[in-house]
């Protein structure tokens, strides 16, 4: 009796997975792009790569495999390895800790092209199907920091804080240089409108903790902060100020439906070029940048519209303004002029550009007057503590 | 079955009384009837909420879990994992502690091994690593059982509180070293680790990556059943398990048996740290117990604590699992939409077990009235 049942079982499974296999497939949508995601579209981070990888493949009409919520573990390693079987030619991944098992999936499927974003490796491994991208977003965070100065300066001439009270606070995931980078360029901008702008960072060790985020939002606003920035990936710090009523910039996209009052502008990055560069490449079988740096004349650094509700008036303009300046090269955010580290100007900074376990510092990165951030490899290697900004807790 | 309740004004709107165990056959049947029950209602939740055929999402879920030689490979691999917790977790279960603490011990083994295959990794020749990898791992998670196991058996504390409590610490603690061997600095990802020596990583069995893990739970699994079903030690914990004073009266220390069964316990999470970090992962984050320590508390419970049943049991909850996960790929649903679904089949299958050991009668239209 239990064997005829099993019998049975196994004939209706095989029959239930004969039935549904061997569709036939639409002749433009030959071509699968498969896409791995940490979280899924509950986190700012991870909703702007899918919101880019949805439009790219609707632009380039080829069908795309989502897979969300998937570790940096081996699990990373077996979504791609199913990406490739499900007969995909090109497998992206969005989070720094999937790179690791992205290269050895590259290795094991040569002929499949594999795109990393953020990762710091592809230009040491010498893999021919490995490849990295990242974007200026450093200009991107510069422009946005100049809205926040413009708002500091209202605030001055408002009356509602001294000029030394222009104090901006920043959540943090982690203190390597990815996020430095992220807020030093913010501050930076902030600081070229507003000079006496000053900064807290507060990390919370994790790039998606939305009650970590939020906890450090509060955190710097009691600590008198009045303006606040992230670099995080949930709703925490522009839920937090909003309940707070103070102006937040925001990232990864516009939290403007949610925070209507307090929400500025937010800096992202538009992976959709990037997206369509490399599948249009694995298509038609053309090479892929090992390593490749998405800036404001690609379309890959974005500013979404400013509230005016929330913003200074001219902010607009003025943004435009800058970011003419740094399209022509005659402003540059990490200006050695601009900024101090420990009371000095800086003429030489080796930086850790081929990542390795002790940290070796490898590149001279600066020249010209101006620290070459996303030249020697498109992840940031900006990692100086500069003055102006105290770093509350270093722990991460 | 005999009448149990008298007629009147108190008589109660739903009657349940406890049955005498029911024929095998019986009970599968209520079983099998309650996971169709789950199929429908969810069908009818999926049509109402998102239009989708629940057939062609159900296809996809099979189709997910086993539609590939990879994916059978990557469910057997995962139910290895998952059983290897629920193992570690089943002798102390039936001892009734309730050592909910399995997460960390995994982490805490998981740890050892790691902090092996860095410190290590490129010191030691791998006939030298790879044993001090396995013993590192072992003592390191045993030693974190038994810490509430001492305080249990000593001081008589509460154990659900102290081991549910030891898992974050043991979080926190992984975090810490993340921190301390991130690369690049500051990054909280440590990356695989000794990726071109492989140094302190578990051999691979031909081509097969996953297969050692599988044979070694296997392995495991076995003897753990007889472990708990015909050893000396599996009939005292048994006995304690039952009754503390029985057992105290027929001459069993307590104390002892508490203690050594938590340290077999925290042995076998340790064993799954092992598994994960030096068989799977090569690396380590706090993610890396991956919530096993709390869904080995299901498989075992749903397998009242029976090792060959728990290898059902955690096939089930994988096979969802992996299911739900291509749901949300295919149909674009997000994953907690998969989630409820899994959620929904196990509530029924955790009911059947009611209707399996109760039995449920609705007063009579009658004695409605007659009130």
């Amino acid at each position: 009796m239990k064997k005829i049942l099993a019998v049975l079982l196994a004939a209706v499974l095989v029959l239930a997975l004969a039935a549904c296999g061997g569709k036939p497939s639409d002749e433009a949508k030959d071509f699968k792009a498969g896409f791995i995601f940490l979280h899924d579209e509950n986190s700012t981070y991870d909703l702007n790569f899918i919101n880019a990888a949805k439009q790219a493949c609707e632009n380039l009409g080829v069908t795309p495999i989502l897979k969300t919520n998937i570790d940096e573990s081996n699990d990373c390693y077996e979504a791609a390895a199913d990406l490739v079987d499900s007969g995909c030619g090109l497998v992206f991944a969005d989070s720094f800790g999937h790179e690791s098992f992205m290269i050895q999936a590259a290795k094991e499927f040569p002929d499949v092209q594999f795109c990393h974003a953020t990762g710091t490796r592809a230009h040491t491994e010498n893999l021919a199907n490995y490849h990295n991208a990242f974007a200026s977003i450093y200009e991107g965070r510069y422009l946005a920091g100049v809205a926040a100065g413009l708002k500091l300066n209202q605030m001055i001439e408002e009356g509602k804080i001294t000029a030394e009270e222009a104090k901006i606070g920043y959540v943090g995931a982690w203190t390597y240089a990815e996020v430095i980078s992220g807020y030093t360029s913010f501050y930076l901008g902030a600081k070229s409108i507003c000079p006496t702008a000053t900064m807290e960072v507060q990390f919370t060790g994790s790039w998606y903790d939305e009650t970590a985020e939020k906890e450090a939002a509060t955190l710097l606003i009691n600590d008198k902060c009045v303006l606040i920035s992230q670099h995080a990936d949930s709703m925490g710090a522009p839920t937090a100020c909003e309940k707070a009523g103070v102006p937040n910039i925001s990232y990864n996209g516009s939290t403007v439906s949610a925070c209507p009052n307090t929400f500025i502008v937010s800096s992202r990055i538009d992976w959709t070029p990037y997206m369509e560069y490399v599948i249009k490449a694995a298509m038609e079988g053309t090479e892929i940048d090992t390593d490749w740096t998405g800036t404001l004349a690609t379309g890959s650094v974005a500013l979404t519209d400013v509230n005016e509700a929330a913003a200074a008036p001219g902010t607009v303009e003025k943004i435009e303004e800058v970011k003419a300046g740094l399209e022509d090269g005659s402003i540059h955010v990490f200006d050695t002029a601009a900024f101090t580290k420990d009371g000095a100007k800086l003429d030489s900074y080796m930086a850790d550009v081929d990542t390795d376990e002790a940290y070796t510092p490898d590149t001279e990165v600066i020249a010209d007057g101006y620290f070459h951030e996303s030249e020697y490899r498109s992840a940031p290697y900006f990692d100086l503590r500069i003055d102006g900004i105290t770093l509350l807790n270093e722990k991460y | 079955m005999k009448k149990t309740v008298e007629k009147g004004a108190h008589e109660q709107l739903v009657q349940i009384s406890k049955r005498a165990a029911l024929p095998g056959w019986k009970s599968w049947v209520i079983r099998v009837l309650a996971v169709l029950a789950s199929l429908i209602v969810c069908a009818v939740i999926i049509v109402l909420f998102t239009g989708d055929n629940p057939f062609a999402i159900y296809v996809t879920m099979i189709k997910g879990a086993v539609g590939t030689s990879r994916r059978i490979w990557s469910l057997l691999q995962g139910v290895a994992m998952l059983l290897c917790v629920s193992l570690a977790v089943t002798p102390a279960f039936k001892m009734r502690f309730w050592n909910i603490g399995a997460e960390g011990q995994v982490l805490m083994g998981g740890l050892a091994t790691a902090s092996c295959m860095i410190l290590f990794g490129n010191k030691l020749p791998s006939y030298v690593l790879l044993p001090l990898v396995i013993v590192a791992s072992i003592a390191a998670a045993a030693i974190w059982a038994l810490i509430p196991a001492v305080f249990k058996a000593i001081w008589n504390t509460n154990e659900t509180l102290f081991t549910l409590m030891m898992n974050y610490i043991a979080i926190q603690i992984v975090s810490y070293f993340t921190y301390i061997w991130s690369v690049p600095k500051g990054s909280g990802k440590i990356g695989v680790i000794n990726p071109d020596t492989q140094a302190g990583w578990l051999p691979i069995i031909g081509k097969y990556n996953y297969l050692l893990n599988i044979l070694i739970v296997a392995a495991l699994t076995v003897a753990i059943y007889i472990y708990l079903r015909y050893s000396k030690h599996g009939y005292e914990i048994a006995v304690v398990g039952e009754s503390e004073n029985t057992a105290k009266y027929i001459g069993i220390n307590v104390r002892k048996v508490i203690i050594r069964t938590m340290l077999l316990s925290g042995a076998l999470c340790g064993v799954a740290g092992l598994l994960l970090v030096s068989g799977t992962d090569h690396t380590i984050t706090r993610d890396t117990a991956g919530g096993r320590g709390f869904t080995a508390i299901m498989v075992s419970w749903l397998a009242k604590f029976n090792p060959l049943y728990m290898i059902l049991t955690s096939l089930l909850l994988v096979f969802m699992q992996k299911g739900a996960t291509e749901i949300s790929t295919v149909f674009g649903l997000n994953d907690s939409f998969s989630d409820i679904i899994t959620g929904i089949i196990i509530f029924f299958i955790i009911g059947s077990e009611f209707f399996i050991n109760y039995s449920v009668r609705f007063r009579s239209r009658k004695g409605a009235e007659a009130k």
